[in-house]
């Protein structure tokens, strides 16, 4: 922990990752500063997702470290030893990381305004009082309080997103995660969803983005990785990553999808 | 064929009357077939129909009535119960437990109802007493035909249930237990409060299934002497010959507790879709009067 910056919310050293022979992390390294807005990008199959659900424990890592701000992911500290993270430890870490998913996951039997306010009733122990006032002025916030009382299976794939938007800011967490948060939208319903992110980047949210959406990176990026076959290929601003790639590896992948 | 009307600008379709003449022919044909063989049924004269009506509500066959009720909710709920467990055991990451529940499904699922009952019946043969926490009892005394057919039933229909319930689980996407544990939700809290709910839609209608399957099933207990609808019309039977109308008797309370079980299945199923039509429009309120 020696060299860890203490602005760093998330910092991995070498983090491997293997699905039985498939190895997906190859030795990652990445930090993610707060208030910084981390772009990930890179073809498909190169790990990207693995990377970022290893963050809030939805996977597991093989080998090296990943922190998330004081404590090791998977892992707790008693006296001077590390041992496995107990699950309401780990329950309780999540709670503090936003998720948002490429399939948005809503709970579809309950309401939009049920969905934000699921974790600050359920997870939180909130009154039913105190979470509606918080989940309406975030549905504001994105723009859906008129939909409060609409099912996710009412809403287009644009308006899900952005109440999965306000589900995962609900508890103040102090990084979100974004899983390709655009992939599964229409193309006419992308531009909504951005617009909301654009926002909480503007308010100073640390986040962590997978996406295709080149563009919307260069525009709101603070850091750009470059990820390609399960290691970091090239870091940096979006200017130095996007505009003028040092990489072949990079710059052909963005040929390829502009 | 199409033919522009020129009274109006728009295009106007004839009907054809060949598909709606055979459409008809095939309904008075089925209903001659219907009524034909309801007539050699009914007008064969040999069923008393004054014998059903006064034996539908004897004492001796109400008795069995309740007797088939609670046999079917005795073993409707108790396999609730060893069903969840047994599906939990299945879908749990210990080898050990996963493996008892495969096994318990494949040997009850896999042999037949009436063979299991007829079997606890006779366990007395092999297992003369038993002794739980040092008191002995003998097998007789606990084993009736009640007891028997309650335990045959009932172990039986928890292997299905098992898998009614273990379908159920299943068929709730996956990422549903990562949103909810991505809010920090304990994996146990994520079965219980957001996957086992959605769970349920599915596991109704089948379920459902089940219990309408294990209501008439209770009639093959009468082997065992139980005392149920088919074990009590069969003795009035072989006492007065009235087969045919016993029979009979049976069916028409078979019928009416399974309609009364499917329209409250059917009534349970529109609670539970509600939020998932795509339409915008007031939607069912969740009472059930």
């Amino acid at each position: 922990m020696q060299d860890k910056h203490q602005d760093d919310i998330v910092s991995m050293k070498g983090l491997t990752k293997s699905f039985g022979a498939h190895h997906v992390l190859k030795g990652v390294d990445l930090t993610v500063r707060r208030a910084e807005a981390s772009f990930i990008i890179g073809p498909s199959g190169s790990g990207k997702s693995t990377l970022l659900r290893c963050v809030n424990s939805l996977e597991s890592y093989n080998d090296g470290e990943l922190w998330v701000e004081d404590y090791l992911v998977g892992a707790e500290k008693r006296g001077e030893q590390w041992y496995e993270a107990r699950q309401r430890v780990t329950a309780a870490r999540r709670a503090r990381i936003g998720m948002v998913f490429q399939r948005f996951n809503l709970f579809p039997n309950m309401t939009a305004l049920e969905n934000v306010t699921a974790g600050l009733r359920m997870v939180l122990k909130q009154s039913r009082r105190e979470a509606d006032d918080r989940g309406r002025e975030l549905l504001d916030r994105v723009g859906l309080l008129d939909r409060a009382g609409a099912y996710p299976a009412q809403l287009s794939g644009g308006q899900q997103q952005r109440v999965a938007i306000a589900r995962a800011i609900a508890a103040r967490p102090s990084i979100i995660l974004f899983d390709e948060p655009t992939s599964a939208l229409d193309p006419e319903l992308v531009g909504e969803v951005l617009a909301v992110m654009r926002d909480l980047v503007r308010e100073g949210m640390t986040m962590m983005v997978v996406t295709h959406e080149i563009q919307f990176a260069e525009e709101v990026g603070d850091t750009v990785h470059f990820i390609d076959g399960g290691r970091v290929a090239e870091s940096g601003t979006p200017a130095e990553v996007i505009r003028a790639s040092r990489h072949a590896r990079t710059s052909e992948f963005l040929a390829r999808i502009r | 064929m199409n033919s522009v009307n020129s009274a109006n600008t728009s295009l106007r379709i004839h009907r054809r009357l060949g598909p709606r003449i055979a459409n008809a022919a095939l309904a008075v044909l089925a209903m001659v077939i219907v009524l034909g063989m309801a007539q050699i049924v009914i007008g064969s004269g040999r069923i008393r129909w004054n014998i059903i009506v006064d034996y539908l509500f004897a004492p001796a066959v109400l008795n069995g009535v309740a007797m088939t009720l609670m046999l079917t909710l005795v073993s409707l709920l108790g396999s609730m119960v060893l069903g969840t467990v047994l599906a939990a055991m299945r879908i749990s990451r210990n080898r050990v437990l996963e493996t008892i529940a495969a096994g318990y499904v494949w040997f009850f699922r896999g042999t037949p109802v009436l063979v299991q009952v007829v079997f606890w019946f006779n366990l007395g043969l092999f297992l003369p007493q038993i002794s739980i926490a040092g008191h002995s009892f003998p097998i007789n005394s606990l084993i009736t035909p009640t007891t028997a057919a309650l335990l045959g039933l009932l172990l039986n229909v928890s292997a299905f249930m098992c898998e009614v319930i273990r379908g159920g689980l299943i068929a709730v996407d996956n990422g549903q237990s990562e949103a909810a544990l991505s809010i920090g939700m304990t994996p146990t809290q994520a079965l219980l409060r957001i996957v086992l709910p959605q769970a349920i839609r599915v596991i109704v209608p089948a379920a459902g299934n089940l219990a309408i399957d294990l209501l008439k099933a209770t009639s093959l207990v009468y082997v065992i002497g139980t005392r149920e609808i088919l074990g009590t019309t069969q003795s009035i039977a072989s006492q007065t010959f009235y087969v045919i109308e016993m029979l009979i008797v049976a069916s028409l309370w078979y019928l009416f507790l399974v309609s009364i079980a499917s329209f409250g299945q059917s009534r349970l199923e529109v609670y539970l879709a509600r939020g998932l039509s795509t339409a915008s429009r007031e939607l069912p309120r969740p009472n059930l009067g």
